[in-house]
């Protein structure tokens, strides 16, 4: 094979990988839809290739470059490898040793700079990019959220639309489109990690340490992310979804977390005496509702019933999921740190009923 | 005459009773039989380690898979991790030294033979209590179960506030006891080569794999001893309340993070060093060509050691250091590239021009080059910061690093166990089931965890027990799960090969390979002396002066 | 393969290179240094990295009494000079000085470990400063307590070789092994120096 040809072949085979890696990775990345109606409320998309973020898509740009400089190192290496096995095989009529050859400054020389060339390169390129993604001073004009990871789910505090006071929710972050969202990351417990793919590369969150990371959405939709640090029994079901909305949109919802959970009417017996039960039971020990309860080590439940999920993305949430739930959450997400309270079919009736209440 | 004659030596050991056999294998200090006993428990813990993973694949060949609970996966990777690096390739590779080096160069026995027994009798002690965790240790439930902390059991995880009961102390006291193992045998491997070396063995003619094993030494001596110390302040903080990661007292679990880095990446290279020793000299040997670019391979090899004690916090770029420091990490990952791809162009510039026979020793050889070229460019990948931020700690590392140690590594200890098996124990091994084997590896090896790097890409973290359905994931982790398959055919395979020619494959004679090392100059197996009379070499390829005296390598040394 | 080709053949141009081959003992004592020293790196780095950082209880400038452990200093620093001069003593075979300076060196070592428990009783007893009381306390006794650790395997050593001495089994033949061991406690030393300064010079 002359090296004319081999040249060839291998733009060739180059332009292949990267043809069938850009259609693996990048077509239909508008197409995948997250419809929350459907069992399969955690599937989606999470190709990094697929950036709805400015971050992340700085990676992506660098993703590329650093691809194609491999896939090319990748292909003349294995090809030259290639040509050495069938071109200096032992062959039938051989006989007797090859000339041996010690060495040859030249090319010990030139397969020592040629890297040096490349990864400087490479080097120049990655600090470049370093410093547009890893920002050190919150973006101007960015919603500030503070994150807590939890074994095994995540707590958000963002600021009232006043600034007075702060929303809790939890496992569900809504942002507004195209405004900087910037994250401050506590741990309670262990080491998580945060990673919402299509926004931005992942930051660990880390106890006793603050890291911050942040993303702007560009257009509106559910992206999904997940722990991606070993955090121990449950690290698979801490599931994350950012559900990026318009401003008038999120700003709606903010003052629909602002306020207190309606009152109980009069003729809501079963929802007042499960209220009672939350408050006789371990449960108010635990999850916090607004006027009612200030248990810290689970999620705020002042409004449940405005998420999607349940046990940070391990069921849609529904009556019967809630149900099933607060019946036994072993059965849901075995490990997890709420414990099945063995509650007989009318308190369990009676605490569903007033969860279902916390809108 | 030195040629052992079977006929006579078999019904020799067959006359002693199994006691007393197993005795004096216990009892032993001479190298031959600590190495081989060390590569034999290697085997066994790699075939455990297997199963392992087989286990894992099968819970994720489907999505939401219920093979096994999320607490048992978390052993399983825990304990395949910990088993594969520290029971499997550790006490292979410093086996295969243990065993080789005292041969290849020229002496009767390692520098310290009662150290080097102790050593090994310390790593079999060790993984003994790693491996009775699974009947004896009480767990995050008060079961018995193994520790589930992960390989690199970062803190505050392994705290007793979240790893309650002592299923993480066996890891512990399990990996410390055999680390130190592991160190007696790296002091006895660095004394061995600088002290015991035949007349006329200069440094620089020393075959290869014994500059990879003093650097190896080296390192173990200087990484090992940091796990050890980072261990002794978890034990601290387990048992007396000290707060050296207690994050609820002002402890900082990063300081975990750079300790176990400082001894983890330095530990990878103790890992492919001597698999890169094995090419050295199986490429040479089955290509009939010297090595392209001896004193070139030796500084590489010394650059690779003195980097990789500068690159541990490429493994926490997502933890939050500043720009600067993430630059700097990134900057010396980069230059470890450098050293690490002379090694590849040589070998590759070894073969071409040769008159390459591509045996099993030979295939497996290639086969490194082809997949750890791979590893390590996606290994580059992963250096780029930002990049590493969405591929790190996903599947797509997964990946990679089982390119770079199972391609890289496991490959080479194969071709080392097919080339010198025929030394250790006077037999060939079959080439025919070599070959079958090698086929069956490649591709399963291949299927396995080429898919891994997509689901990386597609956003899928490293150990998680279960993963959503509809996320794009389930084709590619069906295809690794069947590639586990292929790989435990090999596997079988291989013992099936072993047990073959143990009990009748071909006599090898000194030097079925035409080998030109030291090794091949004495019978097969050896005496217990190793050499009748002292050796006396003027190169490094002995047997090429003897068999070509009218153009030996001395008069080339200069090239060297 | 040809049954002539075995090691005893094997003469080819005798080597006019001159090999660089260390004694045994060195290289590998050397080694155990290098790996030891690997181990208190790692709980030097975790006391440096600690300083200042504990939030309550006792201070390093409020409880460390420094005129004891410079006592203490002084007398495990002597003991490297006083076992060299049981090693000059061994090589000249004059085995009442080698019993004589080894007794001394031990008695010295004796004394660091007395001062040291001395040193630790009072910050226990008068300060109630322990492992777990905050991460001076952790980082403190961790450190200081592995060098003693060190201090007491190395007296079990030179004790060993004193009782050997003194029933007659340690001869001239001998003195390049308790060279060894010699060297082992002037490690001993010097990681005192470097402890020293971590904890009582920089850390204080």
């Amino acid at each position: 094979m002359s090296t004319r040809t081999l040249f060839c072949f291998s733009i060739l085979v180059i332009a292949c990988i990267l043809e069938c890696a850009q259609c693996t990775f990048d077509v239909g990345s508008d197409t995948v839809v997250c419809a929350p109606e459907t069992a399969a409320i955690n599937a989606g998309d999470l190709n990094i290739f697929h950036p709805a973020s400015p971050p992340a898509r700085e990676i992506r740009e660098l993703a590329w470059l650093v691809l194609g400089i491999c896939a090319v190192i990748f292909v003349i290496v294995e090809g030259v490898l290639v040509w050495a096995i069938i071109r200096y095989r032992k062959r039938m009529a051989d006989a007797g040793e090859p000339v041996q050859v010690f060495g040859s400054n030249p090319i010990e020389l030139a397969w020592t700079v040629i890297p040096t060339i490349i990864v400087f390169v490479l080097a120049l390129a990655t600090l470049r990019t370093i410093r547009e993604v890893q920002l050190t001073e919150p973006p101007e004009g960015s919603l500030h959220v503070d994150v807590i990871g939890h074994q095994w789910w995540w707590e958000f505090r963002l600021p009232t639309l006043n600034g007075e006071g702060t929303i809790i929710t939890a496992n569900e972050l809504i942002v507004p489109v195209g405004r900087p969202i910037w994250l401050s990351l506590h741990s309670a417990d262990v080491i998580h990690s945060w990673w919402v793919p299509r926004m931005n590369g992942k930051t660990d969150v880390i106890p006793n340490h603050i890291n911050h990371t942040w993303f702007q959405a560009d257009m509106p939709g559910i992206f999904l992310g997940q722990c991606a640090e070993y955090c121990g029994t449950q690290h698979a079901n801490m599931l994350i979804r950012v559900h990026a909305v318009p401003t008038a949109e999120f700003e709606a919802w903010c003052v629909a977390q602002s306020l207190p959970p309606s009152l109980l009417t009069e003729s809501e017996t079963t929802a007042h005496s499960g209220r009672d039960l939350f408050l006789e039971l371990a449960c108010m020990n635990c999850h916090a509702i607004d006027g009612v309860s200030n248990g810290a080590f689970g999620p705020n439940l002042t409004h449940l019933m405005s998420r999607t999920t349940i046990g940070a993305g391990a069921a849609i949430l529904n009556p019967q999921t809630l149900r099933a739930w607060v019946d036994d959450p072993q059965n849901l997400k075995v490990g997890c740190n709420m414990p099945s309270l063995k509650l007989d079919p009318n308190q369990l009736d009676s605490i569903v009923a007033y969860l279902l209440t916390l809108k | 005459m030195t040629t052992v004659d079977q006929t006579t030596a078999v019904p020799d050991e067959v006359r002693r009773t199994f006691g007393a056999r197993v005795h004096a294998w216990v009892v032993s200090v001479d190298h031959k039989r600590l190495g081989m006993m060390y590569v034999g428990f290697g085997l066994c813990f790699f075939i455990v380690g297997g199963i392992e993973a087989a286990l894992m694949r099968a819970q994720l060949a489907q999505a939401a898979g219920k093979i096994v609970d999320p607490a048992t996966f978390n052993q399983l990777f825990t304990m395949h991790g910990t088993t594969m690096v520290f029971l499997v390739g550790m006490p292979i590779l410093l086996g295969m030294g243990n065993y080789l080096i005292p041969l290849m160069v020229g002496a009767r026995d390692m520098a310290f033979p009662r150290l080097n027994a102790f050593g090994l009798w310390l790593f079999v002690f060790g993984a003994g209590l790693l491996y009775y965790s699974y009947i004896g240790a009480q767990g995050l439930y008060g079961t018995s179960a193994a520790p589930d902390v992960g390989w690199f059991a970062y803190a505050p995880l392994t705290s007793k506030t979240f790893s309650p009961g002592n299923s993480t102390d066996y890891w512990i006291l399990g990996i410390m006891v055999s680390g130190f193992g592991s160190i007696t045998t790296a002091i006895n491997l660095v004394a061995t080569i600088l002290v015991m070396r035949c007349p006329g063995m200069t440094l620089m003619r020393m075959p290869l794999l014994c500059w990879m094993m003093l650097i190896v030494g080296m390192l173990v001596i200087l990484a090992i001893p940091v796990l050890t110390g980072a261990q002794a302040m978890l034990l601290l903080d387990r048992f007396l309340g000290a707060h050296f990661f207690d994050t609820q007292n002002g402890g900082s679990a990063l300081l975990w993070q750079h300790l176990f880095w400082f001894f983890g990446h330095p530990e990878v290279y103790i890992l492919v060093l001597p698999a890169f020793g094995f090419l050295n000299e199986v490429i040479p040997v089955f290509s009939r060509k010297v090595i392209f670019g001896y004193s070139l391979m030796v500084a590489a090899t010394v650059a690779i050691a003195f980097i990789s004690v500068s690159v541990w916090a490429h493994h926490m770029f997502s933890v939050g250091m500043s720009p600067e420091i993430n630059s700097f990490f990134a900057a010396t990952t980069f230059l470890i590239a450098i050293p690490t791809g002379i090694k590849i162009f040589t070998w590759m510039g070894t073969m071409i021009g040769g008159k390459i026979r591509f045996e099993t020793p030979m295939l497996c050889a290639t086969a490194f080059i082809g997949l750890f070229t791979f590893g390590g460019l996606t290994g580059i990948m992963l250096a780029v910061v930002p990049f590493d931020w969405q591929l790190g700690d996903s599947y797509f590392v997964v990946g990679h690093f089982h390119y770079v140690l199972f391609g890289g590594t496991v490959f080479g200890i194969f071709s080392g166990i097919f080339y010198w098996f025929p030394k250790a124990t006077g037999r060939l091994l079959s080439e025919t089931l070599g070959k079958w084997f090698f086929w069956f590896l490649l591709v399963g090896f291949n299927l396995t965890f080429f898919p891994m790097h997509i689901s990386g890409i597609l956003g899928m973290p490293r150990r998680i027990y279960m993963y959503q359905p509809d996320r794009g994931l389930e084709i590619w982790n069906l295809l690794s799960s069947i590639g586990v398959i292929f790989q435990g055919v090999a596997v079988a395979l291989f013992v099936w090969n072993v047990i073959r020619s143990l009990r009748n494959g071909k006599p090898a004679g000194n030097n079925p390979w035409n080998a030109w090392t030291l090794e091949w100059a004495t019978s097969s197996p050896p005496p217990d002396w190793n050499f009748d009379q002292v050796p006396t070499v003027g190169s490094a390829r002995p047997l090429w002066d003897q068999q070509n005296p009218q153009d030996p390598d001395s008069r080339h040394e200069e090239h060297l | 393969m040809n049954a002539s080709m075995n090691a005893g053949a094997i003469h080819a141009r005798q080597s006019t290179v001159r090999q660089w081959q260390p004694s045994r003992g060195k290289v590998g004592m050397v080694c155990l240094i290098a790996a030891e020293s690997c181990i208190f790196l790692t709980f030097v780095v975790a006391y440096l990295f600690y300083i200042g950082k504990s939030a309550t209880g006792p201070q390093p400038k409020d409880v460390i009494e420094m005129p004891l452990v410079i006592v203490n200093t002084i007398a495990l620093l002597s003991s490297s000079f006083t076992v060299v001069m049981a090693v000059k003593a061994l090589e000249r075979k004059a085995s009442r000085a080698f019993l004589g300076w080894l007794g001394v060196t031990i008695a010295l070592g004796l004394w660091f470990i007395g001062g040291t428990a001395w040193e630790w009783k009072g910050l226990m007893e008068e300060d109630g400063l322990y492992l777990g009381t905050n991460l001076f306390g952790t980082t403190f006794y961790s450190l200081v307590g592995l060098h003693l650790l060190h201090v007491v395997v190395g007296l079990t050593m030179l004790g060993l070789v004193l009782i050997l001495g003194a029933l007659g089994f340690v001869r001239g033949k001998h003195a390049h092994a308790f060279d060894m061991l010699s060297w082992y406690w002037h490690f001993v030393d010097a990681v005192w120096i470097v402890v020293f300064t971590t904890v009582y010079v920089i850390g204080r």
